[in-house]
């Protein structure tokens, strides 16, 4: 139990903490305003959004979680119940279930320093550009513990988990540039991966079409109705307006 | 139609059914030359019902608990049959609110509504204002995201500066916690709707007394037929103002469903990006910005190296328009009839409002933020202070006797 003593003096310490919060600069996880690659998607590619998925199954929920979305949801992608639970669902987990992380919270934190972040809602806190530089931006650092290193999130504590697919990418220095300057720097492919270049730019759309998918689901069905609503309002504007010009004609 | 007539008959010996209908609808006169500002004040209304509506949905589903709070909004965004629609109404519902409440009061600047007879109708409005503020405030809590829980812990570390107690007294911990966020719950949902709610029916009551002003800024009750004693210049608001009111709601359901459908965030202005974070009291983000209807008061506290100076200077900003119909000397009341120094300095202090509003959103380390803050804080504070100075030199235009179109 803490004591009240020590609750107060936390309290002044976030206080303090806040203080130098709002006097720093936002460098947050994109410390020189890296140029990001817009990330080619299409949500409403329901392929590019199951292979998605597949990926976000294999690769991504071990360790993070999505625990704010179920497996049911993927019956949107225009996936059966079956084909779900055959391929999609790796636990024993059930349709109705959240896609909560297998991975032990406390063990997460030992391995990389913090706990993976939920994914759930992680492609509106970043944005689909952000997402897609990141997960093509890792390199190799042998300063870093994991060995590796992000052009987007320097100092990341996650690894380049998709390097078997990538290959190893270096960081070049810009022509001119000191090195550890993130301006103009180039990242160079070492050595392949599985995939091509190309392949691995569509793998990584796909993922991110799928996390936008899931950070909000409805988003499709709300630009949908939007464009009826607008329609009914256009058509509402129109007889309203009309109706209040006969009712004004006679007012001077 | 003879059990209509006996039925209303019945009531009307009653309650004042017939008579409330005629004095404040089909034999209220309104001046018949409203233009677009006039419509702010009904839409006002609407989005009040808008948000007390929604806000009743999202309750039945959303739950006050810090453990809690933030899966159950995701809940209503995923799982709650269009609750989606409903969680977005409410956001983008609040932020229209201050964008038609902001117009309503510019409305008010811009043809002296404010003057007399109408100061009580204006302190009467500044109340609900200031109600809004609070309102929204402590709606903001609730996703407990990350910027409701640091946005929360910087405004009550402002009556943290002042006294310490109160800031305790007020959060019922030492830092925003569960019990903080219960409170906040019951502010929003029920102590502040219900204060809300009998403010904007005094505001009506209190405007019907008078009468409305109009964009000429003359009393369309001093020129009446003498026959019928109705004003040469009024008309019947219902059912004039009622079906052009109809014809604004549309104008203003196209913004703002259309934000709904197609921009729910409002590239992060409605919707913070950070906000998608849970709130974490062990994890400050670097650039804590309030939403956007507050930055302009939030950048005039942080032009302030002092932090008390600071927050009173914030508080005075806010207050200081209760004194508007003792500090405006002029003798017209419409922008239309004031000459070139009311203009001017009306026009200085929307630059300087707007451009407070835009660099509270600006992190302060930027060479620029604060200095140009503080320029723009003494226009803002200079608008008022030297109101009764200029207004009272200004030279003005003489006033027809009827309105004009």
């Amino acid at each position: 139990m803490m004591t009240r003593n020590s609750w107060k003096n936390r309290t002044r310490n976030w206080v303090a903490s806040l203080v130098l919060a709002l006097a720093l600069p936002a460098a947050w996880a994109n410390p020189a305003g890296v140029k990001l690659d817009h990330a080619p998607i299409d949500p409403s590619n329901t392929a590019s959004l199951q292979r998605g998925a597949q990926h976000f199954m294999n690769y991504c929920l071990t360790c993070h979680g999505a625990q704010l979305a179920r497996f049911d949801l993927l019956l949107r992608l225009g996936l059966t119940e079956d084909q779900v639970k055959k391929n999609l669902i790796l636990t024993d987990a059930k349709m109705a279930d959240y896609m909560t992380v297998v991975l032990n919270p406390k063990d997460a934190k030992n391995w990389f320093g913090v706990p993976p972040p939920d994914l759930s809602v992680e492609a509106r806190v970043r944005g689909a550009d952000w997402l897609y530089s990141y997960l093509r931006g890792f390199y190799r650092d042998d300063h870093r513990d994991s060995g590796w290193n992000n052009r987007v999130f320097h100092g990341v504590a996650m690894p380049n988990v998709l390097w078997e697919l990538q290959g190893e990418q270096v960081l070049q220095p810009a022509e001119g540039g000191k090195p550890g300057e993130l301006h103009g720097e180039k990242l160079v492919l070492a050595s392949p991966g599985k995939l091509s270049p190309k392949e691995y730019d569509q793998f990584v759309a796909d993922l991110v079409n799928y996390l936008v998918f899931i950070a909000e689901p409805a988003r499709e069905t709300r630009v949908h109705i939007g464009y009826g609503v607008m329609i009914f309002l256009a058509i509402a504007f129109v007889i309203t307006r009309a109706l209040k010009k006969e009712y004004w004609k006679d007012v001077h | 139609m003879k059990t209509a007539e006996r039925l209303l008959g019945w009531i009307d010996a009653r309650f004042p059914l017939t008579s409330v209908w005629r004095e404040h609808l089909s034999e209220y006169y309104a001046p018949k030359n409203f233009n677009f500002w006039y419509y702010f004040g009904s839409l006002a209304m609407l989005v009040l019902v808008i948000q007390i509506v929604t806000g009743i949905f999202l309750t039945m589903n959303y739950k006050p608990d810090a453990r809690f709070a933030f899966a159950s909004v995701e809940y209503i965004m995923r799982d709650v049959d269009y609750g989606w629609l409903i969680r977005y109404m409410h956001s983008t519902g609040a932020s229209m609110f201050f964008v038609v409440v902001y117009l309503h009061m510019m409305r008010g600047l811009l043809y002296g509504s404010y003057q007399k007879p109408r100061e009580l109708i204006w302190i009467l409005g500044m109340a609900i204002y200031l109600c809004l503020m609070a309102e929204a405030f402590f709606g903001y809590l609730l996703p407990w995201g990350q910027m409701s829980y640091w946005g929360a812990q910087v405004i009550v570390s402002l009556v943290d500066a002042i006294s310490p107690p109160v800031a305790l007294w007020v959060r019922g911990d030492y830092v925003i916690a569960d019990a903080t966020l219960n409170r906040f719950f019951a502010f929003h949902v029920i102590a502040l709707p219900l204060v809300l709610a009998v403010l904007v029916f005094l505001h009506i009551v209190a405007l019907h007394q008078v009468g409305s002003n109009n964009p000429d800024g003359i009393e369309i009750k001093e020129k009446k037929d003498p026959q019928t004693g109705i004003p040469l210049d009024g008309i019947p608001f219902h059912p004039y103002y009622t079906v052009k009111d109809i014809m604004g709601v549309v104008g203003f359901l196209i913004v703002y469903f259309g934000i709904i459908f197609f921009a729910p965030e409002m590239g992060g202005y409605f919707l913070e990006e950070n906000n998608f974070i849970p709130a974490d009291p062990l994890k400050t983000p670097p650039h804590i910005a309030p939403v956007w209807y507050f930055t302009p008061f939030y950048a005039i506290l942080r032009a302030i190296p002092q932090k008390q100076v600071g927050v009173i200077a914030m508080g005075v900003a806010v207050a200081i328009f209760f004194l508007l119909p003792w500090l405006d000397r002029g003798i017209v009341k419409s922008i239309r009839y004031r000459g070139a120094l009311y203009k001017t300095a009306l026009g200085l202090f929307v630059v300087a409002f707007l451009v407070l509003g835009y660099m509270g959103t600006q992190d302060p380390n930027l060479w620029y933020v604060n200095p140009v803050s503080r320029v723009c804080a003494v226009v803002y504070f200079g608008f008022f202070i030297l109101m009764p100075l200029y207004s009272r030199l200004d030279k003005t235009k003489p006033v027809p006797e009827r309105v004009t179109g």
